[in-house]
């Protein structure tokens, strides 16, 4: 403890200000609420730095605010369950539903046009700073309930059992939004990214 | 017999939960004569490492 043959992190204004806004967007993609996402992002920077000189590095602090920030998102989701009836369908989710309906023939296999393509090796886009954006955007095209679903199994990684329990939810609903949401991403990202977002060689 | 529709639920609840005996055959079976349910197998696994990357790696990446 102490020691100080380490290189203490810089956390100038500049590094604060990038991860302020960083910690913002991912936040808001959650929460949908602005000003709860000001808030859990203010609470998670004072909590964190408050003991940052124990850490080596800014990746150090950065991982370190993101977990702080993950607990006050599940905090806040928690409240907001008490509040919203998860499991009705608003207008935008029935029409995710329809949409994909049409996607399948009579016989229930794919249309010739919805076939899901092959996106090749998709990992190299995660080396690009334009596929985020798309990702991004995908996401907040989700309906609220349905992106909160998805985004507590994906990003705060809780099991699906949990996931019911925190929101009331049985488990068999909870099937069908992930569905709802995994497929309407994948449809985003086929067609901002994968069919149309790479340039031709 | 499971059709594209009902396979695209059996492949995004595999991403939850392990699937059982009775479900994992009848689906193998079906993704061996299906590349449209194969590549939404893959698009279904890079979802789960995207997100994953999105929530470490990326918040590494410089402005």
């Amino acid at each position: 403890m102490g020691s100080e043959t380490t290189t203490p992190p810089t956390i100038d204004d500049a590094f604060l200000a990038g991860l302020r806004s960083d910690m913002l967007r991912f936040a808001q993609l959650q929460l949908r609420d602005a000003a709860a996402a000001e808030d859990a992002v203010q609470e998670a920077l004072v909590g964190a730095l408050s003991n940052a000189k124990g850490f080596a590095g800014r990746s150090e602090v950065k991982t370190w605010v993101f977990t702080i920030l993950r607990n006050k998102i599940v905090d806040h989701i928690r409240l907001q369950s008490r509040t919203t009836n998860v499991s009705s369908l608003s207008p935008e989710e029935a029409s995710l539903d329809e949409a994909f309906d049409t996607l399948f023939q009579d016989n229930r296999h794919w249309t010739s046009q919805s076939r899901p393509r092959d996106w090749g090796s998709p990992e190299a886009a995660l080396r690009q700073q334009d596929f985020w954006h798309v990702f991004e955007a995908c996401l907040t095209h989700l309906p609220d309930n349905t992106a909160r679903v998805f985004m507590m199994r994906e990003f705060l990684e809780f099991e699906t059992p949990e996931v019911c329990k925190e929101l009331g939810i049985t488990v068999s609903n909870c099937n069908v939004i992930l569905h709802r949401a995994r497929n309407a991403l994948r449809r985003c990202l086929e067609r901002g990214w994968f069919a149309a977002g790479e340039p031709a060689c | 017999m499971l059709k594209c529709k009902e396979i695209t639920h059996l492949l995004s609840e595999a991403q939850d939960r392990e699937l059982s005996v009775t479900e994992k055959l009848p689906l193998r079976m079906h993704l061996l004569m299906c590349q449209g349910c194969r590549n939404f197998k893959k698009q279904m696994a890079f979802l789960r490492e995207a997100s994953r990357s999105y929530t470490s790696d990326r918040k590494d990446t410089e402005k």
